[in-house]
């Protein structure tokens, strides 16, 4: 029996992650509690905002040791949003230098966007440079909506499966083992959103 | 590739969704969330919900309708966030950093600043210091008289005395993340985007622009698209008339190349 649990920091967009899992009919908590964090099948971490004010919401509200024991030693399925897929590097870049949970070698940095705009706000496609279950179904519709100014740049780069051109090539969708981490937000994506969380979801 | 975007206007006016011309005529539309539902199955970009209304009573004081009476409007962007699966800006009423706080915890992504960013610019520098300038939309209305522009003010219904290109450069220095630019002169007329002004305006700043006022036909976007460089078009009583019509105005620009997202159609349940 599946039951996602969304962690909870204060996120801004824990309601929009909301409406879709319950749209899609999952069982679902939001939570921050550490049986819900034990007891559930997934995960997702959801994130909008800057690095350094999510890692300081993440280390005071959520029990962090039982999330890294679910996560890296009994490999539960993880997912991480936006600055929730931020938050994975060793260090975020954004006003400062602030560590993060450090799961993914690799450090969040500002995206070099030669003439372009920041933030990179709209809809932009993945280019998929490793097939993975989480396109399963999405071979058509491929665009995604984004809203950021930075990005994970990933040291070790077969843990990238998907890239977003804006200005520059980053990495919009990383996959290490039971962790992925998404750029943009398949929350506000449609259908196509609703496909990658369904295809998380029945892994 | 990053794609331009089209974007349906929502105007409320206590309870109801109501169209409008030269910002003075208002006609109902209906419901507020059904009409929200139907943009989302046509695969709407995002949606810009404004409330125009005058005082604070939402009550459509109607029971037959089947749906529930909303007593204010935050109640009613709960409710529309639960349908669409897409950007939401939300606009009108907001004057303080909390108002702005309350419209984003109910599912609001970004909200649109118009009387207080135009009375107190420093607002926008305040707010998206705040929450971040991807969340701060600058929503300005101008007036054309005489070949010059300038911005209305909707509280006192006035054109003012400033010159919009003058304050288009304050907006995007203080750190406004989109500007959301809409034309009295041509609100409901159906007689085509001032290309003139937005090529103008496009190459003065570099934020995002969301040209609004003036849509009559798919055609009229088109061009605007074609001979501007704004990032996104908006429209409001277009996308209401007419069934499909979000699905039927990006199949007729996809298919004239320009870079917008692929035609779909969604069911919601």
């Amino acid at each position: 029996m599946k039951k996602i649990c969304i962690l909870d920091y204060g996120s801004g967009n824990v309601k929009s992650v909301e409406n879709l899992i319950k749209y899609l009919n999952y069982d679902f908590v939001i939570s921050n509690n550490e049986n819900d964090i034990i007891e559930c099948t997934h995960l997702i971490l959801p994130g909008v905002g800057s690095f350094e004010y999510a890692m300081m919401k993440i280390n005071e509200k959520i029990p962090i040791s039982t999330l890294k024991n679910e996560v890296l030693i009994k490999e539960k399925n993880f997912m991480g949003i936006c600055v929730g897929m931020q938050v994975l590097a060793q260090f975020g870049y954004e006003n400062g230098k602030f560590e993060g949970l450090g799961w993914i070698e690799g450090d969040v940095k500002k995206l070099k966007t030669q003439n372009l705009s920041l933030p990179h706000i709209g809809w932009n496609n993945c280019e998929i440079v490793k097939e993975d279950n989480i396109f399963k179904d999405l071979n058509d519709v491929r665009d995604f909506y984004f809203l950021h100014s930075y990005a994970l740049e990933i040291k070790n780069n077969n843990e990238i499966i998907a890239t977003t051109s804006y200005g520059t090539s980053f990495c919009s969708v990383l996959k290490k083992k039971n962790i992925y981490g998404i750029q943009f937000h398949p929350e506000k994506s449609q259908k196509a959103g609703m496909i990658l969380i369904n295809n998380f979801l029945n892994q | 590739m990053k794609k331009r975007r089209l974007i349906p206007v929502l105007l409320l006016r206590n309870g109801w969704l109501v169209q409008s011309r030269n910002f003075r005529d208002y006609q109902n539309l209906g419901n507020p969330v059904t009409a929200v539902k139907r943009l989302s199955e046509w695969a709407s970009d995002e949606l810009i919900y404004l409330d125009i209304s005058r005082d604070d009573n939402y009550d459509i004081k109607r029971s037959d309708q089947g749906y529930p009476n909303r007593k204010n409007f935050l109640d009613i962007i709960t409710d529309v966030s639960k349908v669409t699966f897409m950007p939401i800006t939300v606009g009108g009423k907001i004057n303080k950093i909390s108002d702005i706080e309350k419209r984003l915890k109910v599912g609001a992504d970004k909200v649109a600043i118009n009387t207080i960013a135009i009375h107190n610019p420093k607002f926008i520098q305040d707010s998206s210091k705040e929450f971040g300038s991807q969340c701060i939309v600058v929503s300005l209305d101008f007036y054309k008289f005489e070949n010059q522009y300038f911005i209305f003010d909707n509280k006192t219904r006035k054109v003012t005395e400033i010159n919009i290109y003058d304050f288009i450069k304050k907006v995007e220095d203080f750190g406004a993340g989109e500007i959301f630019l809409n034309s009295v002169n041509r609100d409901g007329k159906g007689n085509g985007y001032d290309i003139d002004f937005f090529n103008e305006i496009s190459k003065k700043i570099n934020i995002p622009i969301i040209a609004c006022g003036g849509a009559g036909d798919w055609f009229d976007m088109y061009d605007i698209f074609d001979k501007t460089c704004v990032d996104a078009v908006a429209a409001a009583n277009i996308f209401h008339y007419r069934d499909q019509s979000v699905f039927l105005a990006k199949k007729f620009l996809y298919e004239k190349n320009v870079n917008v997202r692929k035609p779909d159609l969604l069911m919601i349940k």
